[in-house]
């Protein structure tokens, strides 16, 4: 099997509409909460009489058609809506910043995306109009709401011909995706990979038929704190580019941060309802397929968790149990953090960001707070990343990326701070997560 | 230069997110560079715009902007839009 290595980045997030942007935010702990304005939503009753919550997460300065680094051409405006837009921007980045194309044969990489909730805006802009005037249904209204279109623009603004797909697994589909994709490079199936997510679900009967489940913030996303109340939604994007550690230093590109494992498993127990179980099952998985990779578990401590970290009250409490569960006795010294405190959930994009927030992390080797908490939950029993960021601690370089998704569908990434150790990794004994791992 | 004809002229420009300036009656598609996919939902934002319906055989046909400016003052003429005719 071959060492899979990040080799590229990209990102339209509501903390930076640039991987450099959005790495300031990060580190910075800029959140990109604030409140919305119904006004300027289609088809929203301006004041809403029933929305409990103020805030969402939005992507700020986004214009394909006048600003210079975000231009698509009318074909790729009249086939795609918002989320697809962010994600064929994101992926342009990844390729340009990568030199993807400059190196590899585009008949051969492959373009895994997670996207779960299609074109909302364009389906809810089609429906309305039809169900309330009899409107004709624009021809458009068909491809704009695949949830794979921009996969597929993608595909043709880079001239990709490999395999090609998107993934819809709710709040996992990011995850899944990499994961996917990691599996495929490192088998030597495709000689590189295009992974990520894109989502734009902020309509307004995604933001009345979240206000009707009763699990968004009335304030703002603070995950593991104490008083959390709840989610905040997101939009936005990243991508990653997957390649063969040997093929990236035969051609000196710059390494990031390797993936080492994958894990995925599904609750088979509630569609709203998470368990420990099932979440714990991911994390060994993962795990035990970084060992598959050739990583040596034991000598690479956890020394990171990005939480799915939704600052619900269940998720958050049913992760940190899935943590102990996986860890023993060593899980509460495990640093955590959830990205989501910043930049929102935003469903099929959120592993996806959250996988670059980790990448980040790795190549820094310093951690990111998560914003917003008042008190930790001392219940929960976790070193939960406050304040200001945190050295990675040298011995402990691989990092968890958590995504629990509604259904009950789960998916971890096992990442490591790239070196130029030999196969098997750093000589530095860790004997805690050998022995929590047993639990 | 008539009312239709430049209300399809601003029509096609922003479809392909031209000035209008840069569309003429004897411009063609294939200079503007409108697939099949473009062509259709041009098509339908014309049928929208006039309250016409544009049968599928004068889709077809249609090579430049000045065909879609002929063909929608024939049909137009043949059944007045009701806007018109109250």
């Amino acid at each position: 099997m071959k060492r899979v290595v990040v080799t590229g980045l990209g990102c339209v997030t509501p903390i930076g509409n640039t991987v450099e942007t959005f790495r300031e935010s990060l580190y910075a702990g800029r959140t990109g909460i604030a409140p919305f304005d119904l006004s300027v939503i289609p088809g929203a009753l301006s004041p809403d009489p029933g929305i409990r919550y103020k805030t969402t997460a939005k992507v700020k300065d986004f214009n394909p058609t006048q600003n210079p680094e975000q231009l698509l051409s009318s074909s790729f405006i009249l086939t795609s809506e918002l989320g697809a837009q962010f994600g064929i921007i994101a992926a342009r980045q990844a390729v340009a910043h990568s030199g993807l194309l400059q190196h590899h044969d585009p008949a051969g990489i492959a373009i895994v995306t997670g996207c779960s909730c299609g074109g909302r805006g364009a389906d809810e802009d089609a429906n309305r109009n039809l169900y309330l005037r009899n409107a004709r249904v624009p021809p458009t209204a068909i491809i704009r709401t695949m949830a794979s279109s921009g996969t597929s623009n993608i595909a043709i603004e880079n001239g990709i011909t490999g395999p090609t797909l998107n993934i819809a697994t709710a709040c996992a589909s990011g995850t899944h995706a990499i994961g996917l994709a990691f599996q495929m490079v490192r088998a030597g199936m495709v000689p590189a990979a295009i992974a990520g997510g894109y989502e734009a679900p902020l309509t307004y009967g995604f933001l009345r038929a979240w206000d009707s489940m009763r699990v968004v913030s009335p304030t703002s996303c603070r995950p593991f704190s104490a008083d959390r109340d709840g989610m905040t939604l997101g939009e936005g994007a990243a991508m990653l580019i997957l390649e063969p550690l040997d093929a990236a230093l035969a051609r000196g590109a710059r390494i990031y941060a390797e993936i080492v494992g994958f894990g995925m498993s599904a609750d088979a127990h509630h569609v709203t309802q998470p368990r420990a179980e099932g979440a714990a099952l991911a994390m060994r998985r993962a795990l035990k397929d970084a060992a598959a990779s050739g990583v040596d578990v034991a000598a690479h401590c956890v020394g990171y968790i990005n939480a799915h970290g939704t600052g619900t009250q269940t998720n958050d409490a049913v992760e940190a149990a899935a943590i102990h569960q996986v860890f023993g006795e060593a899980a509460s010294r495990i640093p955590v953090g959830a990205t989501k405190s910043l930049t929102g959930h935003s469903i099929g994009a959120a592993g996806a960001i959250e996988a670059l927030a980790t990448v980040l992390a790795l190549d820094a080797a310093s951690l990111p707070h998560t914003a917003g908490i008042t008190q930790i939950d001392p219940k929960l029993e976790l070193d939960v990343l406050i304040g200001e960021p945190r050295p990675l601690a040298p011995e402990k370089d691989l990092a968890l990326s958590n995504s629990l998704a509604f259904g009950g569908l789960n998916a971890v990434l096992a990442l490591r701070r790239y070196t130029s150790w030999p196969e098997g990794g750093c000589p530095i004994a860790c004997p805690e997560l050998a022995e929590g791992s047993r639990s | 230069m008539n009312d239709i004809e430049s209300r399809i002229i601003e029509l096609v420009a922003k479809s392909k997110n031209l000035p209008p300036s840069d569309v003429h009656i004897d411009t063609t598609f294939e200079e503007l560079q409108i697939d099949s996919l473009d062509k259709i939902n041009l098509s339908f934002a014309v049928e929208e715009m006039f309250s016409i319906e544009i049968p599928d055989d004068n889709l077809n046909s249609l090579k430049t902007v000045g065909d879609v400016v002929r063909g929608v003052e024939t049909l137009l003429a043949a059944a007045p839009p009701k806007a018109a005719t109250s």
